[in-house]
């Protein structure tokens, strides 16, 4: 999807206010520690896939997602999964109180690391990342759209997170590939820089 | 909503949502209370973060590749094997960690465009800014403008890698290590690795005063 998520190459976000390094605590306030306690202990219910988390906060209002923190964001996400899924009802997260039975499911979302299709890359392939507007979730940012650039590696196997975010499991190999700074950006890019992704079958084709 | 009003309004108060706090509180009595996650597991999982995992881990990783080839060969070839020989725990399978070499050729530095993939294992929460829109929508674009912000700055002969953790892997950056530092020991070593130069922004430097001469 064309959403606000997908931030990289974008301008006027202003300055990076970091905080001393030494300082900043993991949590700022008590409820963001819960918030994330929650997210990963909802998670490993295998009730939903990473990826279908991340495409529910994907799916925030762009101004919500500018406007909330981080933990906010998650959270917000939790609590649309956990009422989709059965787990609590959207009176039970006014109340506080449980007065509802958890809706049964059988099955479990569990990712897949291998496959046993040939990769279709090799290192040193020149490929081209595919001019795609994808109505769902995709881990294929924007700004790498028909830009072409180089295989460094096979890097693995991952669930295909199109087909993740809907809970669906297919396995496809990744590839490490390596896009030079000018062809990403031009002439605004400087010295000989470079951007490495981690991109999979179906969104890369031969250049 | 049982409190007094004294003051103008036109709004209906039940299109109020009641503080984020409130609302993270409702969750979790629910979600115990159903017995999906326990109030045990939200204070493991919190104590984790806030008392063992951290950037101390990741820095421990470093020293000892700092001082131990063999382990430094390992962890550049299969960072999630070296990392998990090293006693790091909690990187799932199909996590996979890649380590990244600084050398005076090469700066790297590590970020999600798309959301906030970090190596958690290693240095715990992310902080905020890199989770933020200005670090993930500059640094892919504007490396050095953003190092220079962390005050880093990197000649125009050095080539600067940016890795955009998209997909299930995670990046650490095996910084340089600083000059002087010959007589130190792994622990003293690690002690000067920060969670910046694991991620890039910054290098690691030199201890402020030098160790007393032996």
């Amino acid at each position: 999807m064309n959403r606000i998520h997908d931030l990289g190459g974008m301008h006027g976000f202003g300055p990076i206010h970091a905080e001393p390094e030494r300082s900043e605590p993991p949590f700022h306030e008590p409820w963001e520690a819960t918030a994330c306690a929650l997210m990963l202990g909802t998670l490993r219910l295998g009730r939903w896939s990473l990826d279908r988390f991340r495409h529910t906060i994907e799916r925030q209002a762009p101004l919500d997602y500018l406007r909330r923190s981080y933990f906010e964001k998650w959270f917000e996400a939790v609590c649309e999964l956990a009422v989709a899924e059965g787990l609590v009802t959207e009176d039970e997260l006014r109340t506080g109180v449980a007065d509802t039975p958890v809706r049964p499911r059988d099955e479990r979302w569990t990712p897949g690391f291998s496959t046993d299709r040939a990769p279709r890359w090799a290192a040193g392939d020149r490929v081209r990342a595919v001019v795609r507007n994808p109505a769902g979730h995709t881990r294929q940012p924007r700004y790498v759209r028909g830009r072409v650039g180089t295989v460094v590696r096979v890097a693995g196997a991952e669930p295909l997170p199109e087909a993740a975010a809907e809970d669906r499991c297919e396995v496809g190999h990744v590839y490490l590939v390596r896009f030079e700074a000018a062809e990403l950006w031009g002439a605004d890019a400087t010295g000989r820089d470079a951007v490495y992704l981690e991109l999979w079958d179906d969104h890369l084709e031969a250049a | 909503m049982g409190h007094d009003h004294d003051h103008d309004h036109d709004h209906d108060h039940s299109d109020v949502p009641p503080p984020l706090a409130l609302r993270v509180k409702a969750l979790q009595s629910v979600l115990a209370a159903k017995g999906i996650v326990s109030e045990t597991t939200v204070d493991r999982i919190v104590d984790a973060y806030e008392h063992r995992i951290g950037p101390h881990l990741g820095a421990g990783v470093i020293a000892r590749a700092w001082i131990d080839p063999a382990f430094r060969e390992r962890l550049l070839a299969d960072g999630t094997e070296a990392a998990r020989d090293h006693g790091i725990r909690g990187l799932d399978p199909g996590v996979r960690l890649v380590v990244v070499e600084n050398t005076p050729d090469v700066h790297n530095v590590v970020v999600c465009t798309l959301c906030s993939c970090y190596p958690l294992q290693l240095l715990g929460m992310p902080p905020v800014w890199y989770k933020s829109a200005p670090y993930r929508s500059r640094v892919v674009q504007d490396p050095r403008g953003v190092l220079a912000e962390f005050g880093t700055d990197v000649d125009d002969d050095v080539e600067v890698r940016v890795w955009d953790s998209n997909s299930e892997v995670r990046y650490l950056v095996l910084p340089e290590r600083p000059a002087g530092t010959d007589e130190l020991d792994e622990a003293a070593l690690a002690a000067l690795v920060g969670r910046n130069a694991m991620v890039g922004v910054e290098r690691v430097l030199p201890p402020a005063d030098p160790p007393p001469a032996p």
